[in-house]
């Protein structure tokens, strides 16, 4: 699949050969063509970790935060620029881990970010210890007698909470990868994506066959605003592993909560005049 | 003249509101005010009061010897009938217990109920307190408008104003009032600060609610909608800052506040808002800590912290805020610098300064200029790939918007990076990123503000202060002039980077020099000492949660010389 080169940077990519983050790369890269976006257009947000040094090997706009914090820093890009696409871009520790608040209280206010969670069940960056999707039993590089505490499941928990979009995709089918990250984007609030990415370096367990073996994709015939059928749906994981959009639900977007804010332009483009302010001198009088 | 009165009770009673009503009516009448709360962490019960001090010359703080105590329950004649004047009294309902005190007993809820509704026994007793000053009821409709919305209650109330008013007599005399009520102001420190982020131009104000920093919050999200800006309320304190670094790096002018445990977990964003040199704005409004501390009381005991608060070095700006102007223009101030110079600058407030208000000059909005420093495209010497930390004479580099020009994007990083933004770990980069990034404390010294000098010429004894304790400093030494003491005091209001001028000049003249700080371990002195190997003779210390007033400091004064 081609893309636009102008996506393309110089920078030298610093993922392990063969890592699943390459295939979300070039997924990225394809999604914002076929959307016929340009760089300018789009702001990559992340924290820290492998994934979240994507905004180095793509060109667009880019703001590489702090561990964890990448949808805080997204929340406020969004919501005084609103006519950047911002997608979040962090692993599963980045995002289900230190930032799990901020990923908790988003999905409340349903901003319009797409949140790809780069998930190898396992801490790259810091060599190999757990993570919060590790699964129970599962040796690590530090957990070496198996991991202590269950799993998070992410899918379930974002449709616990109401999030308006989730869905799952899997970095070795560039092609459902970029169809859900196109819908992602287009969807008007908070899409989370979580992304099985296998970590070949770390996690020997969840390998490209492992995923692979277990993956099926969901059907038409799947209705993903019915709730109930959802959270049925996101507990499947062993043996049968559903990919696709899980869950959507119709919910304003949290820009569009402020009625001085919905339809109007961004607040970066506000001129700012320090005399509008004297109005409410009176008040102290 | 002026005259002190206390308004006590438990929480929930309406001592607040009741001071701020008896508090407008004094201005309103061409009086000025200074008020302060002293609150305790609860919403019901507990012990509660205001203090407002009126008269007819400016006021810069709190004076603890009361001419009325108004008591809403038995613990405030308890707790303070013993700062009364010897011709000072007290004021209470009927039906309230007061043992052997000496104490005016008023039928205060039954007057209101007669009138309609017990709750407005409030307003009863402003009125006997009114009396007692011989300071008519007259024209109070128009200013009861601002606390009640319901004509009823604005009826009721005055109703019980007048109903009080006849009911007392007159104690004290009051010269006639000076001054012309709309060229001031009063306003709280809170206040102040948000009313200086909304002139300065604050787009984007996000931040979690801890005393007592919370009424700033609460004041921008009530201005809102129609100054058309957004204030969030963030999940936690670390989600604040990194929200207003995103809205920052996005184009916006923004703000955070909290106090000294949620600037705690904002600690690893201030080296974010430094290392991707995004401006920004911080405010610190101070209580004891540590920890939980002592959550509505006030301290200064935050400086040292503040200005070291990162892991490595960083640029950063401190300025702390003296007075109810300076909440104002100081605010205005730092944002203008914190985009000049794509810095970090924290502003030191306190619960003192936050939570009392002060009859002052009413602000000037002609004036303020907002300086965004943002570039041209064709100001970046490379037009189709923009190096966002690109090196230029002073190292400050041009800023540009994302989204705003095609074929430019904007890459900001946490990671030390090089002029394009990305992660770059070479020796030399490294170091001279690091020289860019701290060149910024040599180019802000440039704007810094020396302290300000009260006193005599050529004193013998120097005092040393900061921020918020410049009320009582000043009032401590018109005393001490009354005494002819050769004192003087520098009062610092930029912080970080230290101004050196004035202090070396006066620590030259003066014999003595003392400081005067809200914490147990001179934390400005400290710091004097460390950037001018200058020795205080002396220090002044003051960590009880509550404020010198300028007689207590003055007395604590006159026991160290």
């Amino acid at each position: 699949m081609n893309y636009n080169k102008e996506f393309d940077n110089n920078t030298e990519i610093s993922w392990c050969p063969g890592c699943g983050n390459f295939g979300i790369l070039n997924a990225l890269k394809i999604s914002f063509t076929e959307l016929d976006l340009s760089p300018k257009d789009i702001l990559v947000v992340s924290g820290i970790g492998q994934a979240a040094k994507t905004p180095h090997f793509i060109n667009v706009n880019g703001f590489n935060g702090l561990h964890g914090r990448g949808l805080p820093s997204a929340l406020g890009a969004k919501s005084v620029n609103k006519s950047l696409k911002v997608i979040v871009t962090s692993g599963d520790g980045d995002s289900y881990g230190e930032g799990g608040n901020h990923l908790i209280h988003n999905i409340r206010r349903n901003i319009d970010i797409t949140h790809l969670v780069h998930n190898n069940q396992i801490y790259g960056l810091t060599k190999g210890q757990g993570s919060p999707t590790t699964a129970m039993g599962q040796s690590t590089t530090l957990q070496s007698d198996g991991m202590k505490v269950d799993p998070i499941n992410p899918i379930s928990t974002a449709i616990a909470l109401g999030c308006s979009f989730v869905a799952r995709s899997f970095s070795g089918d560039i092609n459902h990868l970029k169809e859900m990250i196109k819908a992602g984007i287009n969807h008007k609030g908070y899409a989370l994506i979580d992304i099985l990415q296998p970590c070949v370096t770390f996690n020997r367990i969840n390998t490209f066959k492992w995923y692979k073996d277990r993956i099926y994709y969901l059907d038409s015939e799947y209705d993903p605003f019915n709730k109930l059928k959802a959270f049925e749906k996101s507990l499947e994981w062993d043996d049968n592993i559903p990919l696709g959009i899980i869950y959507k639900e119709e919910k304003i977007e949290f820009l569009d909560r402020f009625p001085h804010l919905k339809g109007k332009k961004s607040l970066v483009d506000k001129s700012l005049d320090p005399k509008e302010a004297e109005q409410f001198i009176e008040e102290f009088i | 003249m002026n005259y002190n009165i206390l308004i006590g009770g438990a929480a929930g009673q309406g001592v607040a509101t009741t001071g701020k009503i008896l508090e407008s009516i004094l201005k309103r009448k061409g009086y000025f005010v200074f008020t302060n709360k002293d609150y305790m962490s609860r919403v019901r019960g507990g012990h509660n009061f205001t203090q407002i001090r009126f008269g007819n010359d400016e006021l810069y703080s709190h004076n603890s010897d009361l001419d009325i105590i108004l008591a809403f329950n038995k613990e405030t004649i308890i707790n303070h009938s013993s700062r009364l004047k010897d011709n000072g009294i007290i004021i209470c309902d009927y039906n309230i217990d007061t043992d052997n005190y000496t104490v005016n007993k008023l039928p205060l809820i039954e007057t209101a109920k007669d009138v309609g509704n017990a709750k407005v026994f409030t307003s009863v007793a402003i009125g006997a307190i009114l009396k007692a000053f011989d300071i008519e009821v007259n024209n109070t409709t128009n200013l009861l408008n601002k606390f009640f919305k319901d004509e009823n209650l604005i009826n009721l109330n005055y109703a019980a104003l007048v109903r009080g008013y006849d009911m007392f007599k007159n104690v004290f005399t009051v010269s006639e009032p000076k001054l012309i009520n709309k060229d001031t102001i009063s306003i709280n420190g809170n206040q102040a600060i948000a009313l200086g982020a909304l002139a300065g131009g604050v787009t984007f104000y996000s931040a979690y609610p801890m005393a007592p920093s919370t009424g700033i919050m609460k004041y921008l999200y009530s201005k809102s909608n129609s100054m058309n800006i957004l204030v969030e309320q963030a999940e936690d304190e670390i989600a604040a800052i990194n929200m207003a670094i995103g809205a920052s790096y996005a184009g916006a002018r923004s703000m955070t506040a909290s106090s000294g445990g949620g600037f705690s977990l904002m600690v690893e964003g201030l080296g974010l808002a430094a290392i991707t040199e995004t401006p920004l704005v911080v405010v610190n409004v101070q209580r004891p800590g540590p920890a939980t501390g002592l959550p509505t009381r006030t301290a200064q005991g935050d400086l040292g912290f503040v200005i070291n608060s990162s892991q490595d070095d960083l640029p950063l700006m401190v300025i702390s805020l003296k007075n109810h102007q300076d909440a104002f223009y100081q605010t205005i101030r730092a944002l203008n610098l914190a985009d000049k110079y794509q810095l970090l600058v924290i502003i030191l407030s306190d619960q003192y300064l936050a939570d009392s208000s002060s009859t002052i000059e009413k602000f000037n909005f002609d004036d303020i200029k907002i300086d965004r420093n943002i570039a041209k495209k064709n100001n970046c010497k490379y037009s189709d790939t923009y190096k966002r930390y690109e090196y230029t004479d002073d190292g400050i580099s041009p800023r540009l918007i994302p989204g705003n020009h095609n074929n430019i994007t904007v890459l900001a990083d946490s990671h030390e990076h090089n002029e394009y933004g990305n992660i770059d770990e070479s020796k030399k980069n490294r170091i001279n990123m690091m020289d860019k990034r701290m060149n910024k404390i040599k180019l802000v010294k440039k704007d810094l503000i020396e302290p300000e000098y009260y006193g005599m010429n050529n004193p013998e004894t120097l005092l040393v202060a900061w921020g918020s304790s410049e009320g009582s400093i000043k009032e401590a030494l018109e005393l001490l002039s009354k005494e002819n003491v050769s004192i003087g005091a520098l009062v610092f209001g930029d912080i970080w980077p230290l101004p050196i001028k004035k202090m070396i000049q006066y620590s030259n003249i003066a014999k003595t020099i003392i400081s005067v700080e809200h914490n147990h371990s001179n934390q400005l002195a400290k710091l004097i000492s460390q950037e001018l190997q200058i020795k205080f003779t002396d220090n002044i210390n003051k960590y009880d949660g509550r404020q010198f007033s300028g007689y207590e400091l003055y007395k604590s004064i006159k026991e160290v010389l």
